[in-house]
């Protein structure tokens, strides 16, 4: 496969010795306008690679954070297609930043495997995080995935054990996500003693870069967290930073934009300081 | 996409599947989380080993005839049948049998599942029970075998249907389940399976969770319905005592579908018996997000862990639905019911909350059962045919429920003062 952006920001990562920021956020949360206006001061903020969530209904690995962000986005009428064209609307002034689109399966299966990987492609996504789609169902939607040169980016969690790690690697590519916890997102912070070691066991079995999610919520976590790891991966406490900046009405404010970006900004901050 | 539909391939069996991934055709499969696939297999495992262990199906059979009161009986409904025959128009009306799983110790079919599945957790070496429920009757089955094996249990429960079936929620209590109401979504069975699933991910070491249909990822949709079939053996047995031959007719109700595959898993192969499976129509397929008929009204997803029909929007967003019946308002089905769809081998239905009322009501009238407002709705579906059916035409409806956590919700939807 060929080299993707998420490759070479991983090389840019290693030129430069410091691990990276992974921001996630929902597409249309707040609202279409406010998530295009978050989305395209990422990188300027210290964003290093882009998560972007497909809102989905039932979102069923999601604490309260996200499944409040998703619903958001929904609400204020999100759908696929709107999220395909703001990564497409990003990709007009940033061609560097890698774009993930997290998710799950359903909204893509309805979209059409075929047509939805042709459309992200076009559109400059460069990876895909499909939560509920195990390495047991690859031919669906990971092979062909890679098959268009998108990298398809799988979790590792504590439970994925050494039987069953190399199977979860094998049609990995771009990065290993590793799961802090046994857990939801943005529950209890994970044993950062516990997190080295299970690294230290993903790195042992595999060439890719591993980025490391699930509970991390400020600067002092991130920067513990990345001893060892390529990556730090911040969600929750994003779109929580959206929830706590909206208006009583529930419309984005003045403080909506400024509040994400500022939050990534100490989080940078944090991850290049050590 | 994997698989092709089989619905096109000559099937010498319907009774085969699952295949070893899971797939009923192009449904079922294992669609989870990272964090749990390792369980899930090790399920897979745990279930395997305990089908070749003679010891686990003594044990079964002991608890099904001592605690649960197995066989339930196949009873003749006499006066229903004179009065389908008296409304037939062609000198018609079926013979109307009820399989009584509505006698089963707690009230419903919920407990045949339960009691095979808590053997599995306790041989899975699990010590903490969860489970969802709509109606309640699952997680009162479920409450009722965690007391009963001395396991910690929690159920999750849309908040709405901690309203409208509070009789079930205080026996839980009672039982020593702690019910966690949820109030994400609608408040329904769907929101309680995903906070359901929330939890089995946190607790993925030392829980074991009792998914109450036959749905879910492989191997839950063919281990409930292993479960369920006991009911479809028994009637086969039954009705050769009775009659001497096998029904003609089956009908059951579906929400997710488990009293519906037990009954009709044992007939699959036997041709001549035709066989509905009732959806919840709720206020009309034709009124939008105003149903549960995700077959009759719904399109193919992936949803809980298995792609089936879904009710949901062309965004891929899942709908909430809407049923009079709590247990029958979930917007999936299990992914074997998909595929008998699919390959004709069933024909589902539907019947709206007002024909599911009016079924309810007939039933007490007439039989002097109170039936749960899921078997009324298969009942409904019994009352447009069996009077259109000869009368030497042999019809047995699962009564896979008792109304009684259903008496206040029916009270008011009449306006009976109490």
């Amino acid at each position: 496969m060929t080299e993707t952006r998420i490759d070479r920001r991983f090389a840019k990562l290693k030129a430069e010795d410091r691990a990276g920021l992974v921001t996630f956020v929902s597409a249309g949360d707040p609202d279409p306008e406010t998530s295009k206006r978050i989305l395209a001061g990422l990188p300027a903020a210290g964003a290093d690679i882009i998560e972007l969530g497909m809102p989905f209904s039932d979102p069923m690995a999601d604490g309260p954070a996200i499944q409040a962000s998703s619903l958001r986005a929904l609400k204020a009428g999100q759908r696929m297609t709107k999220t395909l064209g703001m990564v497409a609307e990003f990709r007009k002034s940033d061609n560097e930043t890698p774009i993930v689109l997290m998710g799950y399966y359903n909204p893509i299966y309805v979209y059409g495997n075929e047509r939805f990987l042709a459309d992200a492609v076009k559109a400059g996504v460069d990876g895909l995080i499909v939560v509920d789609v195990p390495p047991e169902a690859d031919e669906e939607l990971c092979l062909p995935a890679l098959a268009v040169g998108l990298n398809f980016i799988r979790l590792a969690t504590p439970t994925t054990d050494a039987k069953r790690l190399p199977k979860v690697l094998a049609n990995t590519s771009g990065f290993v996500y590793y799961v802090s916890i046994t857990g939801i997102t943005g529950a209890a912070a994970p044993d950062v003693a516990k997190v080295h070691g299970e690294v230290k066991r993903i790195k042992a079995a595999t060439t890719l870069p591993v980025a490391v999610g699930f509970g991390v919520k400020t600067g002092e976590q991130a920067q513990s967290i990345a001893k060892g790891a390529d990556a730090v991966v911040v969600g929750s406490a994003l779109v929580s930073a959206i929830e706590k900046s909206l208006g009583e009405n529930g419309a984005a404010t003045g403080e909506t934009v400024p509040a994400v970006l500022d939050l990534v900004k100490g989080l940078a901050a944090a991850l290049r300081s050590r | 996409m994997t698989t092709t539909s089989t619905a096109d391939a000559k099937l010498n069996s319907y009774r085969s599947g699952p295949d070893e991934r899971g797939h009923f055709g192009l449904f079922g499969g294992r669609f989870v989380a990272e964090t749990l696939m390792p369980l899930i297999l090790d399920l897979e495992q745990a279930y395997k080993d305990a089908k070749a262990d003679p010891a686990f199906h003594a044990e079964l059979e002991y608890l099904n005839t001592f605690y649960a009161g197995r066989p339930s009986p196949l009873y003749f409904a006499e006066r229903l049948t004179e009065h389908f025959r008296a409304e037939s128009k062609t000198g018609g009306g079926a013979k109307v049998y009820f399989k009584r799983d509505e006698l089963n110790h707690t009230g419903s079919h919920k407990i045949n599942n339960c009691l095979g599945q808590i053997l599995l957790a306790r041989r899975m070496g699990k010590t903490r029970i969860i489970a969802e429920t709509g109606a309640g009757q699952h997680g009162v089955a479920v409450a009722t075998v965690c007391a009963r094996f001395g396991l910690p249990c929690e159920i999750y429960m849309g908040a709405t249907d901690v309203k409208r079936q509070s009789p079930n929620v205080a026996r839980m209590y009672m039982l020593g389940a702690k019910v966690n109401p949820v109030t994400s979504g609608a408040g329904t069975l769907k929101d309680a399976m995903n906070e359901a699933l929330r939890d089995w991910v946190t607790n993925v070491e030392n829980t074991y969770y009792i998914i109450g249909t036959a749905a879910g990822p492989h191997p839950y949709p063919e281990l409930v319905r292993d479960f369920q079939s006991i009911i479809g053996k028994e009637v086969r047995e039954q009705m050769m005592a009775a009659e001497g031959r096998l029904p003609d007719t089956l009908v059951a109700c579906i929400g997710g579908g488990s009293n519906a595959i037990g009954l009709f898993h044992p007939f699959l192969d036997d041709e001549k018996v035709k066989i509905f499976g009732v959806e919840a129509g709720g206020h009309g397929l034709e009124v939008p997000n105003g149903h549960a008929a995700s077959m009759n009204g719904g399109s193919p997803g992936v949803l809980h862990g298995n792609r089936t029909y879904l009710l949901q929007d062309d965004d891929g967003q899942i709908l909430e639905g809407h049923s009079i019946s709590a247990g029958l308002d979930y917007p999936g089905v299990g992914p074997e019911h998909s595929w008998l769809k699919d390959t004709g081998r069933v024909k589902y239905v539907s019947v709206t909350d007002k024909e599911a009322l009016e079924a309810f009501q007939l039933c007490a009238r007439q039989e002097g059962i109170i039936p749960a407002l899921e078997p009324a709705h298969a009942l409904a579906h019994v009352m447009k045919l069996a009077p259109t059916l000869p009368q030497n035409d042999i019809l047995v409806m699962n009564m896979c429920g008792r109304g009684d956590k259903d008496v206040f919700a029916v009270a008011g939807y009449l306006g009976i003062a109490i």
